[in-house]
């Protein structure tokens, strides 16, 4: 059914229909809503036979999902930033026992400087710990996602987190068409796990692994990930057949037909970079872009096959790899080995910085004459960096970088942005 | 252990219960450590029984005299027998972990889990809560851990499964230190103990006074319906509590004292000397609590001075060096002392 409906509300139905048995719910801005939202439908009665538990950090509401997963009950959770950290151990660890936890990530910023706003620095930190990643590009998109997690993480027994960009999607109020439960009901079979604790046939989970064979479980990880390349493409296309739209895959390639340049990005950004892609285009540019959906596992193949015609890549990332540049466009490198493309990085929307179609033409068309940084940072305020390091150089004491950059900005009057930090 | 099928039943099918009689040997007639037929069946302890589960079985690689192997093996072989074999364990990780897991072999004969050192208890929660939704309220969860995984890293998970009065009971193995990585000071080492992160160096070496906490006191505090303490050195009384905690539902907590020999510097027999020391001084109180209300308690038959207790330990030999330590001595003396008067140990002292 069609409706208006906030992303977060939207994710919270999608994941009812598909009738999780337990929810682990802890509060962070920007993913409270959608457990609020799931909470609500288990009180109100929509949502039957789910354990809905509030806990007490993020770090037992991923591990009570741990338990409730192993005994067999499809499992929800989720979380964002820094309670994606706080739970950090768990994460790896839900991945090592093959737990299917599907998990929503509203991706946030991570501190210090304590930051509520989107980027997606929170979910790259924990991109290599076993947990397949999708990223949403719009709400329809972020609710059709977790019906196909759910499906993806069972068949596979590997947890699947569905970031989406917080604020820009959780608390978008968009037109999202949410199916109905028999639709839900005939796309994802009831869970039938590979692995359960059970008196009736007791086994031992979670056992010490020493060098004998900690590769070769590894490795298994590792090979679940290359089987979900076919996985995701499969059931994105079941989907589709079904529910009559394209949501999920791998990616998705926009006006990528004898373009030049394509530019390369995860989530909601995407939105942005199609309009200016539209714009240039009409002028004459041969631009085009692709939009990652599955991060891990990287689609290497498919990205090859839709960059290889093109000279150039302009990777836009929500993320920083400090000490590096790019995470993506690391990635977007290792799929084009033994090819030559030019690869920039741009770093964009650090923190909530709103990424403007302007800002990105005109780094588009500097990729475009070669005349861009391996890595440039959107907007960066130089004077303001310069500033600061001049005055680091002359000064010892020089006081906290955050503090001294709000004053440099704002004059004393920083006080207007603490303000806005009330919601963490 | 499953390699030697000389020592284990032939493999049942599926949907067969582990809890099937074991054939047992009575090789220790005549202790407390495996059973004593000249009791009567009600007296016996579940080990003496034909049909005890053995949810740990013989083979795992605990050190000789490991208090915490038997503790767990007389918990749980107690809870199994209370849930007729319906039960799932859930494991911190910790000498008990280790020590019945060495890839590819396992000890327990029930079904169990192990996540992470802090997260048994938020685990446990998991399992009792998908046992829930499943209708199959007839499983029961034991959560499990050790001093270190209780009382500091598990700590939030703890107190939030207790505040939830979530369905699970926490069976805490303290054996005073962390005893998997080496013997460092958890927040439940004694004062005065010599462990590898407070040396028995300097002036007052070992461990300071003044620093630690009661965990049994602070799960009171949380008002769940059930919290005990439990000794190796009463195993019938242990596994009298356990029995009890699994005939009640809701949060519940048995904090168990689990001598090692190890971490202690005590010979591997003397584990359950120490424990009824520690029991016998007033060191280690026996008591049971209902909904925050100390409930029972176990009288001190025959009291004995701390010293009895510390000085076959080589963690506190420094306290007897030369004239021996008398001002730290006595200090301790005066924690069993408050012990005996807070709880009321001792016939003739109400508390
Ligand atoms: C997060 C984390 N920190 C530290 C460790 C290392 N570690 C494993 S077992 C252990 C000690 C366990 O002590 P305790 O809980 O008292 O159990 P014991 O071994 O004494 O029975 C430690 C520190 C770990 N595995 N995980
Ligand atoms: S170190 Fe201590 S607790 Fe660990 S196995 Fe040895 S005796 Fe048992
Ligand atoms: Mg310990």
């Amino acid at each position: 059914m069609l409706k208006q409906t906030e992303g977060s509300q939207a994710v919270a139905e999608a994941v009812a229909l598909s009738r999780p048995e337990v929810v682990c719910a802890y509060p962070i801005t920007p993913q409270t809503h959608i457990v609020e939202g799931v909470g609500a439908l288990v009180k109100a009665g929509t949502l039957k036979n789910c354990e809905f538990i509030n806990v007490e950090s993020e770090f037992a509401a991923l591990s009570v999902a741990i338990g409730s997963s192993a005994a067999g009950a499809r499992t929800y959770t989720a979380t964002a930033s820094q309670g994606l950290l706080f739970m950090a151990e768990a994460v790896y660890n839900a991945a090592g026992l093959g737990l299917p936890i599907v998990m929503t990530v509203g991706n946030r910023a991570i501190g210090a400087p304590i930051n509520i706003w989107n980027d997606q620095t929170d979910s790259m930190a924990l991109k290599d710990s076993g947990w397949i990643q999708l990223h949403a590009e719009t709400n329809q998109e972020a609710a059709d996602l977790h019906i196909q997690a759910f499906r993806l993480a069972e068949m596979l027994s590997c947890p699947v987190m569905v970031c989406m960009d917080g604020f820009i999607l959780t608390h978008a109020y968009e037109r999202v068409d949410i199916p109905t439960q028999e639709e839900v009901d005939a796309f994802l079979p009831p869970f039938e796990p590979v692995q359960v604790v059970d008196p009736a046939e007791p086994y031992s989970i979670g056992a010490m692994v020493g060098p004998d064979a900690f590769t070769e479980v590894r490795y298994l990880a590792h090979h679940k990930q290359l089987r979900a390349l076919d996985l995701i493409p499969e059931i994105a296309e079941d989907f589709e057949a079904r529910f009559g739209r394209k949501s999920g895959g791998l990616l998705h390639t926009y006006r990528t037909e004898g373009a030049d340049t394509i530019v390369v990005a995860l989530g909601s950004v995407n939105g942005t970079i199609k309009d200016v892609i539209d714009a240039m285009r009409d002028d004459g540019h041969k631009i085009g872009c692709v939009a990652v959906c599955s991060f891990r596992p990287f689609p290497l193949e498919a990205l090859r096959d839709a960059l290889h015609d093109a000279l150039r890549i302009v990777c836009v990332e929500k993320s920083l790899a400090i000490g590096i540049g790019g995470v993506l466009a690391s990635a977007v490198r290792m799929s084009l080995r033994r090819l030559y493309r030019e690869v920039f990085t741009v770093v964009a929307g650090l923190g909530g910085r709103p990424i403007t179609r302007a800002s990105l033409r005109d780094v588009f068309e500097r990729a475009e004459a070669e005349a861009l940084d391996d890595v440039t940072f959107l907007d960066l305020n130089w004077e303001v960096v310069n500033a600061h390091l001049a005055r680091a150089r002359e000064v010892r004491k020089s006081g906290p970088i955050a503090e001294n950059i709000l004053k440099a900005m704002h004059g004393e009057e920083g006080a207007e942005i603490e303000e806005a930090e009330a919601g963490e | 252990m499953t390699t030697d099928p000389a020592k284990t039943e032939p493999a049942v099918g599926a949907g067969a219960q582990q809890t099937a009689p074991q054939k047992v040997r009575f090789y220790q007639t005549g202790t407390h450590t495996v059973g004593n037929r000249l009791l009567d069946d009600a007296q016996r302890t579940v080990q003496a029984s034909m049909d005890r589960s053995n949810a740990i079985t013989s083979g795992h690689r605990a050190c000789q005299g490991c208090g915490e192997a038997l503790g767990a093996r007389y918990a749980l072989d107690a809870a199994m027998m209370a849930t007729e074999g319906q039960l799932i364990a859930v494991n911190a990780t910790g000498c008990l972990e280790v020590f019945t897991t060495p890839y590819p072999e396992t000890s327990w004969q029930i079904p169990w889990l192990h996540s992470l050192f802090g997260n048994a208890p938020a685990v446990a929660t998991g399992v009792a809560a998908a046992l829930r939704v499943k209708g199959r309220d007839n499983v029961r969860v034991v959560a499990q851990g050790g001093d270190g995984g209780t009382v500091d890293i598990g700590f939030g998970c703890l107190s939030g499964m207790f505040e939830r009065n979530d369905d699970v009971l926490y069976i805490c193995y303290d054996n005073e230190a962390y005893m998997n990585t080496g013997v460092q000071r958890s927040s439940a080492t004694p004062p005065a103990a010599r462990t590898a992160t407070t040396p028995a160096l300097g002036d007052e070496p070992g461990n300071v006074f003044g620093t630690g906490k009661n965990l049994p006191l602070i799960a009171m505090a949380h008002n769940i319906p059930y919290v005990a303490t439990a000794s190796v050195a009463d195993l019938h009384d242990l596994e009298r509590k356990v029995t009890k905690a699994m005939g009640i539902h809701g949060a519940r907590y048995i904090h168990i004292m689990v001598p090692c020999p190890l971490g202690w510097g005590a010979a591997s027999n003397d584990t359950m000397k120490l424990a009824r020391l520690a029991v016998q001084s007033g060191i280690f109180p026996l008591f049971e609590a209902e909904h925050g209300e100390v409930k029972a308690v176990q009288k001190i038959r025959r009291k004995v001075p701390v010293a009895d207790y510390l000085k076959p330990q080589k963690r506190f030999a420094h306290l007897f060096k030369g004239e021996g330590d008398v001002a730290r001595l006595a200090a301790i003396q005066r924690m069993a002392d408050a012990n005996i008067k807070r709880f009321g140990l001792l016939d003739g002292e109400d508390r």
